[in-house]
């Protein structure tokens, strides 16, 4: 997946665990973007205001 | 692998993964651990090797703590001195825990030892967490209402924390909250911990939280913190060990993680609107129906009976949705509760 394949031993590790930390941070601000756009919405109409 | 293998997956895996991880999320972001225990056996009850099972399982808790720690980094409940002490003895430990997993899996060993020591762990802690929801005592899981800032009472100090705080082998470190405690106290904690954390492929916060308070004394909140902070160097340490042998699979990781990102903001959210001893009990079966389904895994091993291996991954993802719906449906609850309050009440 993404090239990583073609590095061997501890480049490739590295990359995984990269891969997995690049993964993680965008998901926190890309969640974070989104909680904050739809965040009020969901808790209006969940709330049944 | 190319990048289609993460799609080429079965469109029901893919999903599956994602929607578990959705579960896990919403647990871990409302209990502050918990969860992603969960994904080592639930991954062996699907047939992986242990290598994978383990390795996938502790890159989806560094994925999970980097984002925890991100939120937890401004509230100023890491403890660094602590917490680079804990990583010294954790490398340790989990280099220790990859061996002994490679050597037992030579000896076609690894998958028995591994779920029978799963079988222990998770039924002590569930029945611990079962006892304490129904006696309406505080142990077994986070509190929320903690203060990060506040300076620790001597009388908040666990006796046997303070027995090990009494040992005055040098050095002795001072860490927040006025905890004065030896170097090799925190260096045996974190080397045990990073054993279990090599061995069983989980970050180790469920273990190693209580431990941080109940053995060293720190305080609650900066125990919570400084785990977190510790977990995402653990596993990211660990993933890299494991990944060197082949043992972690983005196919796994990627969907996981992308549904319990998703889970930890809901169940975050939750905690701010649900009473928690309300769940703690579902925790705990929680914990106990997932050690009954890594025992129900082995007995099929041993009877040779397939089937009990779905019964045991029903069991696990049963239970995991079993306490993620209660916290969802406590939430909704709450927040239906005011509004229907605040309408008969207006004007």
């Amino acid at each position: 997946m993404f090239g990583i394949e073609t590095l061997s031993g501890n480049a490739q590790a590295a990359a995984l665990v990269g891969v997995v930390l690049v993964e993680a941070m965008v998901l926190y601000v890309g969640y974070g973007a989104l909680t904050a756009a739809l965040g009020p919405t969901v808790r209006k109409a969940i709330g049944g205001e | 692998m190319s990048v289609f293998e993460l799609f080429g997956m079965s469109a029901g895996m893919l999903a599956l993964f994602v929607a578990f991880g959705v579960l896990i999320g919403v647990l871990f972001g409302f209990f502050g651990m918990g969860g992603s225990f969960l994904v080592t056996p639930a991954l062996l009850v699907m047939g992986y090797p242990s290598r994978v099972a383990v390795g996938s399982g502790l890159a989806f808790v560094f994925g999970t703590s980097v984002i925890a720690t991100l939120k937890h980094r401004d509230l100023g409940q890491v403890d660094y001195k602590l917490g680079i002490s804990m990583i010294i003895g954790t490398t340790v430990g989990l280099e220790v825990g990859k061996e002994i997993v490679l050597y037992l899996e030579e000896l076609g060993l690894a998958g028995n030892i591994i779920s029978v020591t799963y079988v222990l762990l998770l039924g002590g802690i569930g029945l611990f967490v079962t006892y304490e929801a129904l006696k309406g005592g505080d142990g077994g899981g986070v509190s929320h209402d903690v203060d990060g800032d506040a300076d620790i009472d001597a009388d908040d100090i666990p006796e046997l924390a303070k027995k090990i705080q009494s040992y005055s082998l040098p050095p002795m470190i001072t860490l927040r909250g006025g905890v004065k405690v030896s170097l090799w106290m925190i260096l045996l904690v974190a080397f045990a911990t990073g054993l279990l954390s090599g061995f069983l492929g989980v970050g180790g916060g469920f273990i190693r939280m209580p431990a941080l308070f109940y053995l060293i004394g720190v305080p609650v909140p900066i125990a919570v913190g400084t785990d977190l902070f510790e977990i995402m160097f653990s596993g990211g340490i660990g993933s890299f060990l494991y990944a060197q042998s082949g043992g972690v699979d983005l196919s796994i990781v990627a969907p996981l993680l992308a549904g319990s990102a998703l889970g930890a903001r809901v169940g975050s959210a939750a905690t701010s609107i649900v009473n928690e001893d309300e769940i703690k009990i579902y925790f705990g079966l929680m914990l106990l129906l997932g050690a009954l389904a890594v025992a129900v895994r082995q007995a099929g091993n041993y009877l040779g009976m397939g089937v009990l291996d779905y019964v045991s991954l029903a069991l696990i993802l049963g239970s995991a949705l079993m306490v993620s719906g209660a916290v969802l449906y406590s939430a909704v609850k709450s927040m239906r509760a005011p509004s229907a309050a605040g309408s008969s009440t207006a004007d």
